[in-house]
């Protein structure tokens, strides 16, 4: 198994933190991760990415052109990436700020109002995190527990506080895409 | 990631002048290098670095710099002298897109200065070219033990991918600075021993003329046991990919999918580009036919292997410059282009291909 992933947004969204959190859960799953940042010069509101692929084989590139799962967090990222996701893929867009159509009916298409739930958890810095748990949840790639295991090894977890807040996240997000998929479903 | 290896590898010097996509590694030796009693300099330019790395090798110390292509060639003339002293250094240049300022992204367009020496004079930098994050561990605490070794600059050459890239890494365990060879040259101050001197101006021609054969014969030495390079799916190969660094990491990508269409592709990576693996490739004529370069520039290890394979085999290029990192996908594309161009394809393949019986 194979999964390669690409986080978008602009800088101060935390969209390499998310990246990075994954390939830390991954890692310490035993899998093989490669993580792969791309952002300008500037850094708060210039365009951020990473790159994330996770394996149970050596990776050979760690670069992608059709990812399983794009992460999208704001407008501009929809355009770029909506069209690179594989087919039967998953496209998470953060709703609260990418309002973008996307017609493709051959991926997942889970929308996250990320800002708005975090903004209902007390703390807007978490939005980041939110869509993790969410993206864990609908592709099953990592699991929560796992994910909240691995919190505790990154900036994200180093106050007692944080942590706790941090993993909370990860719930809120995952009930929010199986609302979601559920939805879907019996659409 | 850089940093860590270089300090197991008993590094304990470090001057440096930040530039992007590498500022990492200072970062991280500014604190590291202080916890193991090391000495860390920001210095005020890349001249300045470089022969602060002069002074640290000739009073014998592990010492690395640091920097990325405009800062490298800052330091073009302390590297000649680090050669014409015959002092060990490592210097890192983590490439990124050029001529000039150029830009941030990872691009492979220093590979003639690296490999060619870059600044004047006769004489060559041994360059490593690591391709994976563990390589890169691996290589650095490599370039200590040749840069000791031959008494001569080594230079690994990575890339602004690499410089930013994370991977799980196992590292070695720190060396023990007491069990290196003890080094008969240095100049710590003459207490009671005969004085020493290295002197890189040679005024008497026929002086200079025996240092430069003196390097020759290094050199030689060098590439007679240090060259090194990876095979990969060579066995049944029909044509064969060469590219090094980030690049043979994207080819070998493209490889895996085309060999899931049938078509058979392997890969030669140079892990030392000087000393460059010239008799593996020549060798290699005797199997295939068709070889494709993939940089990450216009073209300038092509010319290396063209003169490996001396006109016996077709040497196709494919290149992106300027900080594009091209996909898989693309590279793919060009390999089967070459492939089916070639007739390569046998007929119950072929067959296969356009859907028919053979």
């Amino acid at each position: 198994m194979t999964k390669k992933m690409i986080f978008a947004g602009f800088g101060g969204q935390g969209v390499l933190v998310m990246g990075y959190l994954m390939a830390l859960t991954g890692m310490r799953q035993g899998k093989n991760v490669t993580y792969l940042p791309a952002y300008g010069a500037e850094v708060r509101g210039g365009t951020a990415n990473c790159t994330v692929v996770i394996s149970d084989q050596e990776i050979a590139s760690p670069v992608s052109s059709s990812p399983d799962f794009v992460i999208v967090m704001n407008n501009p990222s929809l355009v770029r990436f909506a069209n690179m996701v594989a087919q039967d893929g998953f496209l998470l867009t953060n709703s609260s700020l990418v309002h973008g159509e996307v017609k493709r009916h051959d991926v997942t298409k889970v929308p996250v109002p990320v800002n708005e739930l975090a903004h209902e958890l007390g703390e807007d810095r978490s939005a980041n995190v939110i869509m993790v748990g969410a993206l864990a949840e609908a592709t099953g790639v990592v699991s929560i527990e796992d994910l909240k295991e691995a919190l505790a090894y990154t900036g994200l977890g180093k106050k007692p506080k944080v942590l706790e807040l941090n993993r909370r996240a990860l719930e809120v997000g995952a009930e929010n895409a199986r609302q979601v998929l559920n939805k879907e479903k019996s659409a | 990631m850089l940093g860590e290896a270089a300090v197991r590898a008993g590094c304990r010097y470090y001057f440096g002048y930040p530039i992007t996509p590498q500022n990492e590694v200072p970062e991280y030796m500014s604190g590291r290098l202080l916890e193991v009693g090391g000495t860390f300099v920001q210095a005020e330019s890349e001249l300045a670095s470089i022969n602060m790395v002069i002074g640290a090798a000739m009073a014998g110390a592990r010492v690395m710099t640091t920097s990325s292509s405009p800062g490298i060639s800052l330091m073009q003339e302390g590297i000649s002298y680090l050669a014409g002293l015959e002092l060990p250094a490592v210097i890192a240049n983590v490439v990124r897109g050029g001529p000039g300022l150029g830009n941030i992204a990872p691009a492979q367009s220093d590979y003639f200065q690296a490999t060619r020496g870059g600044g004047h004079g006769d004489y060559r930098t041994i360059v490593l070219a690591p391709s994976s994050c563990q390589e890169l561990c691996d290589l650095t605490m490599k370039a200590f033990d040749l840069a000791d070794k031959y008494r001569n600059p080594v230079m690994i050459l990575g890339d602004g991918m690499m410089g930013q890239m994370m991977e799980p890494v196992e590292f070695p365990e720190m060396i023990d600075l007491a069990d290196l060879p003890a080094k008969d040259w240095t100049i710590t101050g003459n207490q009671g021993r005969p004085s020493r001197a290295l002197l890189s101006l040679l005024l008497t021609p026929k002086v200079l003329e025996d240092h430069n054969y003196k390097l020759v014969r290094k050199y030689d030495a060098v590439t007679r046991s240090e060259t090194d390079w990876e095979e990969y799916l060579l066995e049944d190969a029909r044509q064969v990919v060469v590219a090094y660094g980030t690049a043979a990491r994207i080819a070998k990508g493209a490889i895996k999918r085309v060999r899931s269409m049938g078509l058979k592709v392997g890969l030669l990576r140079p892990k030392t580009l000087w000393p460059f693996p010239s008799q593996p490739i020549k060798e290699l004529t005797r199997i295939v036919r068709q070889l494709l370069v993939f940089e990450m520039s216009t073209g300038q290890m092509v010319e290396d292997v063209e003169m490996a394979v001396a006109g016996q085999a077709q040497v196709h290029f494919y290149g992106r410059p300027g900080g594009v990192i091209p996909t898989p996908e693309e590279v793919a594309h060009q390999i089967s282009h070459y492939y089916y161009q070639a007739g390569l394809m046998d007929g119950e393949d072929e067959a296969k291909r356009r859907g028919g019986v053979a």
